[in-house]
Order: structure tokens, then sequence, then C-alpha cells
């Protein structure tokens, strides 16, 4: 919503404020103003000159030589390459010194050009005259400036005056953001109200006078609504004898500061009124409908009609149809038809004014996929009593432009009357809300300004119509305290009872995965949640599989985000990849997010939200480093057993030799490997790639934060050293179950230090080398202490296989 | 006896000073305190003594020995120092050379801000709190007071699964949920995902984040909400930051209002950073709604609450100068390793 100063100030004549002020005070009243434009920002010494005599360059064919009188007495040589000027025209004329806005191909420059006397081909120029784009403005905005060359005013214009005002350029655009609620300010008199009272000015809006002639309007037209719940309220007037032309220049001057490019008189009175109301209005040509009738209906199932843009548009039988005795004539609230468009020609003219609902209006405008200045109105639910004040305005100012013969009277269909509302009022109420101690009258004296009159006696507040927004206490609260300036309310700290400030332990454990991650190396990243369905074959999960049942969008902003991700996979994948190609070394990221499972299939409730600790590194590190942070993790996080690894994951994405299911006790918490040299590829990776997913659930579920001090071993520990000789496919788990099993009591750890594949050995073998350590914590231990344990241990590897080397 | 003892104690000093090293003052200890040391063969030698001369002589011995002992002691220590200060010069290294650092991760800058806010929060009593990203349409919207066709849902661009479960467009609901448990008083703020059909660019994404604040109590006020957010924006952004309440609607609180910040970069003076208005806008907040309250089973008469919403990326991407909101999204290492 933009509205001119100059607008405003026909509403609120005392308003004497500078665009910066009128900016913060409404911005801070409610109205936000998001920026203002000068338009004679870039204009300086410019008047009103005419052209008293016109001679050609004496060494320039395309050059004439003016003498131009400014008002100063004396007239100015000014040498122009313009052809449209003439002996006698009044024209803008830029001072020596003076500034305007830009070149006559209407780009502007900023800060403007400043204009120096000199010399054009030998002749003194002592200024320049003005073409409308070098104003900063433009054709749309003055239709009567030629199309290429000077401007020119009309006879009335006076000598040696200031240009700019003459032209009405002397004046400040606003632009507003609105909030959707305030429908009333979406018309320059709504916004006129809130500057008064921000302003604390008087606010005289415009007094509309009775109009029309003898006749009666019910004799040349006929209104049926049939549907009154889409139509509250259709009012229309006809006007007869039509003058097309073109509106006056206040008129038009106004339109163009709201970006709207005057047409005629007509035309222009429509769009002023509906500016200046907020209530869209429609004319149609009156000797093109049929039967002198208008209904408003539901548009048939699949009912073609031509707006008056010319396109064929399908319509629903939710669609609200304007029509005549025989067909329609227009989409209601949304554009007119064709069929019924005023043309230059037309004598009599149907005007209408009506309102229709809001929610109806952008749900059909959606659907025919067309929206207008009106249905952007329409669609923030109009005040019905505001359309017939709307349409009287029309007809007055019809009257004053004589652009027609109003008809006397108006066609009202109007059902359910909208009354005001009537607030319970409670001025201490407010004051606990706003903790604030401001007096009832003051409160009241807020309310008088924006015309909401209070009843002493009952002690409510008379809400008219067009305030549909104001419906409870909480509401007039809101009305007191941005009068009061929320600037003004004091400030202090919610007192009562004592709340705890926590994190819960699903976010500490998820703190523990941050800390160990990073201190591993890995950086946090983050990626969406949403992906294409395509991502399942890149990462070559099988057709059948449970992953892709997802959650799907219906309305995706593409293809690429159709469905909630179900692995966590592919944003690692991408992010990895775009650090490989920008070649990035040595990357290692990490990211907490959601994977989205669906419980059934359609959706019928919410999917389960499982966060996921996903890891992705290439470069340095291999499988075991990749290993190591996950069991860091679950060390940090209170996961004191010792993880397992089933090499039998089955996960396509990963290399089918080096994956695994991370288990802790009997249960799967994750999974980790290198990804599939196919995967990598899909992913545009040349390197190999390594990634552990945690499932969080149940590492939460697992997670402790306690801790009980176990003692500083006092004895000494006694170490023994096994070296043994497998075949290959004994993995090394299995060996340490045995030393898990029969470890005995004393068995404190052990650990590899040595593992070799070659050919030392026999082909097929491997050997490995373990450093036992086995301690008591209440003496030194004797070697028959330990010798049953490590006897056990050697006699069930050799049962599996497993050779001793002494 | 006297003038051999004065004698090996004469040369026991010169052979000591001129030691000019510890071993070679270990051989002059040697060679008189030893075993089979000079001085050892006089007290051997005592036995020729007289009887009655013996503690005179004893004493002369002792006292010679002493004096050699000390004498040694303190060239030893000596000798020692001037050794080590030989090898401290030996030991001279190029501290300018390169660290060896651990490669430690980098935070992603989202998080960093993140966790700033539930610091300040968690200070002021608030529990931080989630709830789901795939929402019914009820917590998102009808329960927040934005009925069925009520503009704002088009307003805020919602993804949907079907009519009746979205992506949550903002983090209001949780502070529904939390209101439905029915434990009061409530102090929480919810951080989390949202969705809005925003195509990208450097200032939208399709997923963001927000930080839901909600504080339920009775006789919470208007001028509650501007001291908490006005602490709030100090603690953020630092000390001397002001805040500016400017009025503005949202469904589901009433009175509302957008806050803004003087501009951390230029201090109010206006400058490219805010435009020239020397204000940043941050976040939307307000009085919770009473129909909201009513409708999470709350009695507005007797409670009262206001509740606040923060753009975590717009905080991120105004704190650490970000200049694309794509790079919070896109993990490229070198972004993320500044943080």
């Amino acid at each position: 919503m933009n509205t001119s100063l100059s607008w405003i100030k026909a509403y609120v004549p005392d308003l004497d404020v500078t665009a910066q002020e009128y900016t913060d005070a409404m911005t801070l009243s409610g109205s936000k103003v998001e920026g203002y434009e000068k338009l004679d920002a870039d204009l300086d010494q410019i008047v009103v000159g005419q052209i008293t005599k016109i001679e050609k360059h004496p060494d320039a064919d395309k050059l004439v030589v003016c003498q131009v009188n400014v008002g100063t007495g004396e007239d100015i040589q000014i040498v122009t390459g313009a052809s449209n000027v003439r002996e006698g025209n009044k024209v803008p004329v830029v001072l020596d010194g003076g500034r305007v806005a830009g070149g006559h191909d209407g780009k502007k420059t900023p800060g403007g050009i400043k204009i120096k006397k000199g010399k054009l081909r030998g002749v003194p120029s002592n200024g320049m005259m003005c073409s409308i784009e070098e104003l900063g403005s433009d054709r749309e905005m003055y239709p009567e400036a030629p199309e290429e060359g000077i401007y020119i005013f009309g006879e009335d214009a006076v000598v040696g005056e200031n240009a700019v005002t003459a032209l009405g350029l002397d004046d400040v655009v606003f632009e507003y953001e609105i909030t959707s609620n305030r429908v009333d300010c979406f018309g320059v008199l709504g916004l006129a109200r809130e500057a008064a009272a921000t302003f604390h000015k008087e606010f005289k809006p415009p007094v509309v006078t009775k109009t029309g002639n003898e006749e009666d309007v019910n004799d040349y037209v006929k209104v049926t609504v049939k549907d009154t719940e889409l139509c509250p309220r259709y009012c229309a007037r006809v006007v007869k004898n039509i003058k097309i032309a073109p509106s006056p220049k206040w008129m038009q001057r106004r339109l163009a500061s709201q970006g709207i490019r005057p047409i005629n008189n007509i035309v222009d009175i429509t769009n002023y009124v509906m500016e200046e109301y907020g209530q869209p209005m429609h004319a149609y040509d009156l000797d093109t409908i049929a039967g002198k009738e208008i209904v408003v209906r539901r548009a048939a199932e699949n009912e073609k009609f031509v707006t008056l843009d010319g396109q064929e548009r399908t319509m629903d039988d939710s669609v609200l149809m304007i029509c005549d005795g025989e067909k329609a004539v227009g989409i209601a609230g949304i554009m007119g038809g064709e069929n019924s468009m005023i043309t230059d020609d037309v004598q009599t003219m149907l005007f209408e004014a009506a309102c229709f609902d809001g929610t109806n209006i952008r749900l059909s405008s959606k659907k025919i996929g067309l929206r207008t200045d009106a249905s952007g109105k329409f669609e923030k639910g109009l005040d019905p009593n505001n359309a017939i004040d709307a349409i009287n305005r029309a007809c007055q100012l019809i009257e004053e432009l004589e652009a027609g013969e109003v008809v006397g009277g108006v066609v009202d269909v109007y059902g359910k009357v909208k009354e005001g509302r009537r607030i319970p009022f409670d001025a201490q109420k407010v004051n606990q809300l706003l903790g604030t101690e401001i007096e009832k009258e003051t409160m009241i004296g807020y309310f008088k300004k924006i015309d909401l009159d209070y009843d002493f006696d009952k002690e409510e507040v008379l809400v008219p119509s067009w305030r549909q927004d104001l419906e409870c206490l909480a509401d007039m609260a809101e009305e007191v305290a941005r009068f009061y300036g929320y600037d003004n309310i004091p400030t202090s700290l919610p007192k009562g009872e004592a709340t705890t400030g926590k994190l819960s332990f699903k976010m500490r454990v998820e703190e523990v995965a941050r800390e160990t991650a990073e201190f591993c190396g890995f950086s946090q990243g983050m990626t969406y949640s949403f992906e294409s369905p395509k991502v399942f074959d890149k990462l070559l999960i099988p057709e059948d599989s449970q992953l892709r049942r997802t959650v799907v969008i219906s309305n995706p902003l593409g293809e690429d985000f159709r469905i909630m991700r179900t692995v966590s996979l592919h944003g690692m994948l991408t992010s990895l990849s775009t650090n490989f190609n920008r070649r990035n070394k040595n990357v290692r990221l990490y990211e907490l997010g959601n994977i989205y499972l669906p419980k059934q299939i359609p959706v019928t409730e919410l999917p389960e939200e499982r966060m996921q600790f996903t890891l992705g590194m290439y470069g340095e590190g291999d499988f075991y480093v990749m290993k190591g942070v996950v069991e860091e993790f679950f060390d940090k996080a209170g996961l004191h057993e010792r993880a397992g690894y089933d090499p039998n994951a089955g996960k396509p994405f990963l290399h089918p030799g080096r994956q695994a299911n991370i288990l802790y006790g009997q249960e799967v918490v994750g999974y980790l490997g290198e990804i599939h040299p196919q995967v990598a590829d899909n992913y545009a990776i040349k390197e190999r790639v390594y990634v552990a997913v945690i499932d969080m659930p149940k590492i939460t579920e697992l997670a402790s934060f306690d801790r009980k001090y176990q003692g500083i071993a006092k004895f000494p520990a006694v170490t023994r050293d096994i070296s043994m000789v497998m075949p290959k496919n004994i993995l090394a788990g299995e060996v340490e179950k045995v030393f898990d099993t029969r470890g005995g009591q004393y068995l404190e750890s052990y650990e590899l230090f040595d593992i070799y594949e070659g050919s030392q050995i026999q082909a097929g073998y491997k050997s490995l080398a373990y450093s036992l350590t086995f301690r008591a914590k209440d003496k030194t231990l004797e070697e028959a202490d330990y010798a049953p344990a490590m006897d056990k241990i050697v006699k069930n590897l050799e049962e599996l296989g497993i050779e001793l080397r002494k | 006896m006297k003038e051999k003892l004065e004698q090996i104690k004469k040369e026991a000093i010169r052979e000591i000073q001129n030691s000019d090293g510890l071993a070679k003052l270990n051989d002059v200890r040697v060679a008189f305190l030893g075993k089979k040391g000079e001085l050892t063969a006089v007290l051997k030698s005592m036995k020729d003594v007289l009887p009655e001369e013996r503690p005179v002589v004893g004493q002369l011995v002792n006292e010679t020995r002493q004096s050699i002992e000390r004498l040694i002691e303190e060239t030893k220590t000596k000798l020692e120092a001037a050794e080590r200060e030989v090898k401290l010069k030996q030991e001279v290294i190029d501290v300018t050379l390169p660290a060896r650092k651990n490669r430690v991760g980098h935070r992603h800058p989202n998080i960093i801000a993140l966790e700033e806010v539930e610091r300040i929060f968690v200070g002021m009593g608030y529990e931080v709190v989630e709830g789901p990203e795939v929402e019914y349409d009820y917590y998102n919207f009808e329960a927040l007071n934005i009925p069925a066709n009520h503009p704002a849902k088009d307003e805020q661009d919602t993804f949907y699964i079907n009519d009746k479960i979205v992506l949550r467009t903002q983090t209001s609901p949780v502070q529904v949920r939390e209101m439905e448990k029915g434990k009061l008083p409530i102090r929480m703020i919810a951080p989390g995902r949202v969705f809005r059909s925003d195509e990208v660019d450097a200032t939208h994404s399709p997923s963001f984040h927000q930080i839901e604040g909600l504080v339920v109590d009775k006789n919470i006020t208007f001028a509650d909400l501007k001291g908490t957010l006005a602490e709030f924006a100090r603690e953020l952004f630092g000390e001397g930051t002001k805040v500016k309440f400017r009025p503005h609607h949202f469904p589901f609180t009433e009175p509302s209002a957008e806050v803004d910040v003087t501009c951390f970069k230029c201090g109010g003076k206006g400058c490219r950073f805010c435009k020239g208005s020397g204000w940043i806008e941050i976040l939307g907040c307000g009085m919770v709604h009473p129909r909201v309250l009513k409708m999470s089973g709350i009695d507005p008469e007797e409670y009262s609450g206001f509740a606040f919403g923060v753009g975590l990326e717009r905080i991120a991407l105004l704190k650490y100068e970000i200049d694309d909101m794509r790079l919070l999204y896109e993990n490229d290492y070198r972004f993320l390793k500044q943080f």
C-alpha cells in the first residue's frame, strides 16, 4: 500500500510534518512505513518558463535557439534539440546550477544531474528545458506529456513559478506494510484517520452529498443475489450520457502516486474511489447487460469465461459470477468480462460496489490463477457498510467531473446488516495486561481519535463495522498501547514463582555428540529434511525397501524436495561432494538431524522423528578411525560396555566388505562403514568415504551421566602376550569374545599390538598378537592366579582353529 | 702432623680450584677423601699418635676434612650450574616454527547462536523444550487462532502432507503442546527447524530455524515482555543495545509487536547494514491471545502470558555478518572453520 503525503493531507489539512517524522511516528503507532520516495529529491531550481522566440541555430540543423521568459524580467537563452517546442509554449526550465533527476531516456541518476550554462555548437545556453523523464517521472503518470520532447504546461501555468510544484512533484510517496487485520488501512482514508490520530490533528473525510437525477435506478436495472453467503451486499447505480474524457490533473497525480496509470475519467474515478475507500468497484456498459438485470450466482462446473484481458478462463462451482439475464459478465471481485467492458463509446454505465466473501475470493483467485488489485482487497474481507459510501462517493465525483448524468437512487441488495460490535471495557484490566497506569479517560480519548465511541453507562466500546479486527479487551489494550506509545510502557521482569532453567536429557546427550565429533575433527553441517525420491536410487536402495516408504509433501518446491528423508546420508554425501568438488582436503563433517519414518501409508498420524547423528569423512583416516569416534562418543555418553560390530549389516550403500551394524548389548544402535564405490561415484567423490550413523533415541535411552570412582589400581599388573595365526575369516571380534568369556576375574584389559597378513605366513591366514593384562584389586598376582584363565583362553582359541605361536 | 694436614688442605684446595668439570672434581674427592685418599691415610696413621694428642689431632683431621668437603660441594654446585647453562644454550629451538595442532572440528554458526540464546534464557529460568517438525495443522494453525482459510495460512506458505498434517511453519505449536500439559507457571523456549515454501536465495530458505519463547503465569504484563526482551538483546548483542517495540499483528498474540535493536555495526547512527535506519528487526512478540490460552485449557481471566519468536538464521547472519543464507546449508569446510 502506498500513499502520497499530499493525499493524506487532503483529509488531515493541519498535518505539517517531514517525511521522516511521518515515517517514524506512523510506524510507532502501528502503520509501518517501509520507506518513502521524495519525488523532488533530485530536482532543483526548475521554474515555469515561456518561450518567446525560436531561431535556427547558425551551425546545427537539429538545434534551435530559444529565448525563454522565466519571470526574471530578462529572457534567458536556451539551446535545445527538442523539436516539439513552439513560441508561446510554457515549459519546465532548469536554471543554471539547478538539477534534474535523469536523462530523457528515463534513466535516473542517483543524486541527479547538475545543469550548468555552457555553449552548444558555439551558442551560449543558460539552462535546459525538461522532458517529463528528466523530471524523474514518465508518461504513465503524465499522459499529457509528449512521447518525445519537452513537457508543455497548460495555459494556466504561471511563468516564473516553481515547476516542481506546478507538476505536483513536490510530494512524498510512502510505502506501507499494512498487517492483514487492518482492512481499513488498505484505503487512503483509513491511513489518514490513523495519521490524524497519531499527530493529534483533525480528520476530515470527504463529505459525500446526495447525487442523482429525478429518475429511479430501479427502472434501469434489477439485481438478484442468489448466494448471499458469498455476496453479503451488492450496490448498483447507473450513470447515463457518459462523456469520456481525461480526468483532472489532481486526480491523475494522486493515482500516479499510488502507481496507478490514469486512463480516463470513468476508469480513474473507479480506481480513485478504490484507493480512497479501499472498496473495489466495477463499471459495466449497461447496454451490453441482457435483460437489464444482474444475477449473482455460482459458476457452473467447468464454465468458461473470457475476462476483459481477453483470456479465456475455466471456473468451478465455487467461483462466484456476476451475470446478466443471459450470460456471465464478470468474475465476482476478481475481473470483469470482455463482453461488458466499458469502451470509449459507452452511453450508459452500471456501477457496482459489492461485498464478497474474502476467503472465497482468495480461493477462487488462486484456482483461476488470476490475482488483481480488486481481488487483493476483497480477499481481506471488506466491510459491507463501506460499499454504499464508496459508490455514492464515485457518483459524486462523476457529477463533479461532469463525466455523466447520475440516475437517482441505489439498488442495494443487503441481507443481514453487519452491525458494529460492543466490547465491554475495563481500564483496570488493560493496565494489568500492559503493566501501566494509564487513566481511563486517556484511554477513551485514544478511542475517540480513531472513531471508536464509548458508552459510559454500559462501559462498552462501540466498534464500527470497519474495525473487524477489534473483538475483545486484549484488542482494546493494543489500541491503548499503540497510542500511549509502546516506548512509554515501562520495562520489568516477570515476578512470581521461580522456575528452573534447563536442557532436556536428550539435548545433553546431543551436546556430548557435538563435543565428541568436534574433538575428533568433525565440523557440524546442516542439510535439508526433504529430498528427492531419486535419492534412493543414488544410494542403491532396492525398490522394495522399507526406506522408500516416506512422508510425501503434497505441494513441494520441486521434485528435489518432495519426500521427508528416511535415511540421513544423502545430505552428508552431498555436503562431502561439495567439499570434494571445491578441492577441500581431509574433510570431516557431522550432522544432528531427524529422519521421518511414517507409521502408516498413507500418512494419517505424525511420523516418527528420529534424530540421527551422522558422521562422514574423506581423506585421512579409515574405517577404524571412524569406529574410534563412535566408541569415544559411547564412552562420553556413559555407554561403558564394549560395543559390538556385526559385519552383516546389509546396507546397500556401503562397501559389502567394510560395513557393520553397531551393537550395544543386543541392540543395533547404528551402523558404520565405507561408502560403496558406486555410491561415491554417484556423488562424484573420488576418494574413499567413511560414514557412521548413530540412532540418537536409542543412545539417549542408554546414556547416563552418572559416574562412580573405581579407585586407582594399587597392585602391579601382569602382562602376557599371545600371538596367533588363523584363517582370515576368523574375526578379531571372535578372538576378543574368547578373552571376554574365558579371561576370568583378573583379566583387566587386552590390546591388539600386531596384525599381519603376507608372505611370512600361509596364504589365507593372518596373524594377530594381543597383550593381555591381569590385575587384582587386593593383592599382587601369582602365576597360579592367572594361569588357569590363560589355559582356558588358549584351549578355546585352539578349538576355533587358531594356532598359537610360541 | 699439623703441618701435614695443612699441606694436604692446601693441595686439596688447589686441586679443587683446578677442576674444570664434575668428573675431575670427583677424582679430587676420591684422591683426598676416598678410602685410599690422603686424608684417610692420615686418619689411619692415628695409631702412631700419642693417645693424649689424639683428640686434638682427630679434631684437626675432621676440620680439614670438613673444609675440603665444603669446598668440593660449593665447587660442585657451581660446576653443575655452568654445565646446565651450556646445555640450555645448546637446546635453543625456533619457537616461530609452525604449531602442530589437533584438527578440532567446528560448530555450525546456527548452533553457536542457538547456544548463546539458550544460555541467556536458561539463566533466566526457562526450560528448553522441543516439539515435532511434522505437525498437525491443529497445533500449527488452529490452536494458535489461525482458523481454516485464514489468510495468514497463505502468508506462511505451508508445505502440506495432507489436509491435517503439515511441516510446521513456526515453532509456536510447541507453545500449545506445552500449555496443554497444564503445568503452570511456564517459562520455556523451543528451538527447532521450521519450513516454508520459499525458493532458495541469499535471504530465504525453505527450511530454517526459529526459537519460540513462552511465559505464562499470573500477572504477566507487556512490561515484563519488554523487560525480558531488552535483557535478551543486551546479552546477545552487547550492553549498549537498545530495543524498539513497534505495533504489529500476529493472530496468536494481542497486543503484538515487532522488535528492532540498535544496529550493532553502526550503533544506531545508520549505515549500509541497517539500510540507514540505525535499527535492525530481530523478532516478533506479544501477549498470548486470550483465545489461545483458552483453547489450551488455561483460564485467561486468571493467567496471562507473553510469547516471542526469533529466527535463528537471522541472528546468526547478523551476529556473524554472513551475507548469504545459502552458506549455512552448503557445509563448505572453508565456511564452517571460521566458527
